[in-house]
């Protein structure tokens, strides 16, 4: 059945269609209809999972380690603020090696106080081991979410969807809504061999020696190797069943491309757009979408980029002394492979809009800055 | 006081890592004879992530979530859920910190699982400061004594954080102290605890002999002395906050003997501990006059639907 709704419902329709168990959440903007529309789909019967209205997001994610590390498929959504405050229980979660699923809408971190997208708080988070996954649409948002907990609870490694504040959390699109019985044989339900349970004691994250921590890390590393080729398959298997597929990156118009832009979230599709005017013009440029971000897929940024002449990142992020994150990310994936120029562009934090315009702009200067002086360079600044 | 019948069988083995003297460790062997095996730990950051010893052991035969200092009673809550909807419902869940896990770092999420009536048993074994990272102050450390963030030249002047009253003001089903001290207590309360549904609050005073610098063969005297004389008083709070049962059964020993027999108040002068012995009186007096004035109104009837 096709629906017309909100980013936000995307992922609530998702929990929903996955059948999660355990739910707990604490109020923030722009995140809040998300869990308003799981708790009237708790309440009216619609999904069969116990609510649990904490009282901060730290309990939010400490309430799904606990359901979670019971046996129990569990899902819980925050931004921004929240997502800082829930740090500690997200590397709990992680060195537990508990499947949660978590729905992070991109919000600018304040002060000054911001309610509008960029992507500081998930990718502050960047080393704590959840896969992050960046989506574009509703339908993406809504179709990721079972494929999360599909490839979570493969991995016993948490993951993230991320989504932008307002651009894709408050825009309302047709989606094709996916019901829990079609869903069932793609997502078994959960059951875990390891959990908290009387007949088969165990003792969960008591102390490490030296001697034992490491390896444990090390199996995280590994599992997280494993998310890869997961991902792929998880996404493949996905569009078979219901046909629409995913994967880790999305090329568009890259096979000839001199220069390629390499963007996340809703911008992409902006880029696209304003690449297929460019070639119109008979000027050879291309996009990367960088769909998954952790794990990194270096394989695949090495394969499309390596064919360029000039790559360019656009970050709506910015780590303050050390550029912005995915160019970080995009030239050390290249280092050794080609020495081609990786350009950042940092554009569109707190929420300003990254229009058609504005992207051209970067492009332009993309393609005809011979010698780029900075690799850093901040797009729309008023000075 | 009522007898128990205190099970025989141990489920927290020998070879724990707690010190000499330890009131933690009874409190828990204590508490598991009532709970039984179908009972599910969550321990936050406390002694007791200690004691439970390392990695692949454990001192107790009880499956145990260790989770992060803040979130024992949400973590708990989790849990709880997590079993309910795998079909578990009969597993009782016990939440086990200290007093710096409850009375300072875990009280907002404490009093988040309180006001929601999570079903789960919480535990604050306390021994009145962080021990466990070397004797720092709690709120939960008495008025008077020394730690090391309290020194001597400026020893704790704030009373200990009231803990009981806190709880009670959530109208949960069940609060109440006990001490090592008594075992009947203690095991007939956490039988007691076990039958109720709702969030039930157990706060076991459990000397630490390191921190206290006592002598470690003296930790069930010094708790008993705790209660003789009237500082550390065992009540349950029961009918949603709304009655007050104080225990009375003993006889009073001098105050002075319980202060002087601790290191952590040695540096009190005998005017300072008199000032500190009529706070004692006076506590009582109003916890005696308490338990009178609600025996006097009915209770009320605080759940709705």
């Amino acid at each position: 059945m096709k629906k017309t709704i909100m980013g936000n419902h995307a992922v609530s329709y998702g929990v929903r269609a996955s059948e999660a168990k355990v739910i707990s959440a604490y109020p923030i903007t722009p995140q809040t209809h998300v869990v308003e529309l799981l708790s009237e789909m708790c309440a009216n019967g619609e999904i069969d999972a116990k609510f649990i209205k904490v009282e901060s997001e730290h309990s939010a994610m400490a309430a799904c380690v606990g359901a979670s590390a019971a046996g129990s498929r569990a899902f819980t959504a925050t931004s921004s603020q929240g997502l800082l405050l829930m740090t500690e229980m997200l590397h709990w979660a992680v060195g537990s090696r508990l499947p949660i699923v978590l729905a992070n809408i991109n919000r600018a971190i304040g002060p000054p106080w911001s309610i509008w997208t960029d992507q500081n708080d998930s990718l502050s988070m960047r080393d704590v081991g959840w896969v992050q996954i960046y989506c574009e649409s509703n339908q993406e948002t809504q179709d990721t979410i079972p494929q999360a907990f599909k490839i979570a609870e493969q991995l016993q490694l948490p993951v993230m969807l991320v989504l932008d504040a307002f651009f894709l959390s408050h825009t309302y699109e047709i989606v094709d809504i996916l019901e829990a019985e079609e869903v069932r044989d793609f997502l078994p339900p959960y059951k875990p061999e390891i959990k908290l349970d009387v007949n088969e004691p165990h003792s969960f994250g008591n102390l490490a020696s030296p001697d034992y921590y490491m390896e444990l890390r090390y199996m995280i590393e590994e599992a997280m190797g494993e998310a890869r080729e997961l991902i792929k398959k998880t996404g493949k298997e996905f569009g078979e069943r219901f046909g629409r597929e995913y994967g880790l990156v999305h090329p568009y118009r890259c096979d000839d491309a001199e220069t390629i832009l390499v963007c996340s979230g809703t911008v992409a599709s902006t880029v696209r757009a304003v690449i297929d005017q460019m070639r119109e013009e008979g000027i050879k440029i291309g996009s990367l979408k960088m769909r998954v971000f952790r794990p990194f897929p270096f394989e695949e940024v090495r394969e499309i980029l390596g064919s360029a002449k000039k790559v360019a990142v656009l970050d709506r992020n910015i780590s303050f002394g050390g550029h912005g994150i995915f160019f970080q990310e995009v030239k050390s994936a290249l280092y050794g492979f080609t020495d081609i120029p990786v350009v950042g562009y940092i554009l569109g934090l707190g929420g300003r809009d990254v229009t058609p315009e504005v992207l051209r702009e970067v492009a332009d200067k993309a393609i005809n800055d011979k010698n780029p002086e900075t690799y850093i360079n901040w797009i729309g600044v008023k000075k | 006081m009522k007898e128990a019948r205190i099970s025989t069988e141990e489920l927290m083995g020998s070879g724990h890592l707690a010190c000499q003297g330890c009131g933690a460790t009874q409190a828990m062997r204590l508490a598991l004879k009532a709970l039984g095996r179908q009972t599910v730990l969550v321990i936050p950051a406390c002694c007791w992530s200690v004691i439970d010893g390392s990695f692949p052991h454990s001192a107790v035969d009880l499956p145990i979530f260790h989770t992060a200092f803040e979130t024992a009673a949400v973590t708990a809550s989790g849990v709880k859920a997590g079993l309910q909807m795998r079909g578990d419902t009969e597993t009782t869940v016990v939440a086990w910190a200290g007093d710096g896990g409850t009375y300072d770092i875990g009280l907002q999420a404490l009093s988040g699982a309180a006001e929601r009536n999570e079903d789960i048993i919480y535990v604050c074994y306390d021994n009145e400061a962080y021990m466990n990272t070397g004797i720092q102050r709690s709120s939960s450390t008495p008025v008077g004594a020394w730690t090391t963030t309290t020194p001597v030249t400026n020893y704790k002047k704030r009373p200990k954080k009231n803990m009981i009253d806190i709880m009670a003001a959530h109208s949960i089903p069940y609060v109440a102290t006990t001490s090592v001290a008594y075992p009947e207590d203690l095991v007939n309360k956490f039988k007691k605890a076990r039958e109720i549904k709702g969030t039930r609050y157990i706060q076991i005073m459990a000397p630490c002999p390191t921190g206290w610098k006592l002598d470690p063969k003296l930790t069930i005297w010094i708790a008993r002395r705790a209660v003789t004389t009237k500082v550390y008083p065992m009540i349950e709070v029961t009918e949603n906050g709304e009655k007050i049962s104080v225990f009375k059964d003993f006889e009073p020993t001098p105050f002075n003997e319980y202060i002087k027999a601790q290191g952590r108040f040695r540096h009190l002068s005998d005017e300072e501990i008199g000032k500190m012995e009529k706070g004692v009186e006076i506590s009582w007096n109003k916890l005696l006059a308490k338990e009178k004035m609600l025996a006097s109104i009915p209770a009320m009837d605080t759940q709705t639907g």
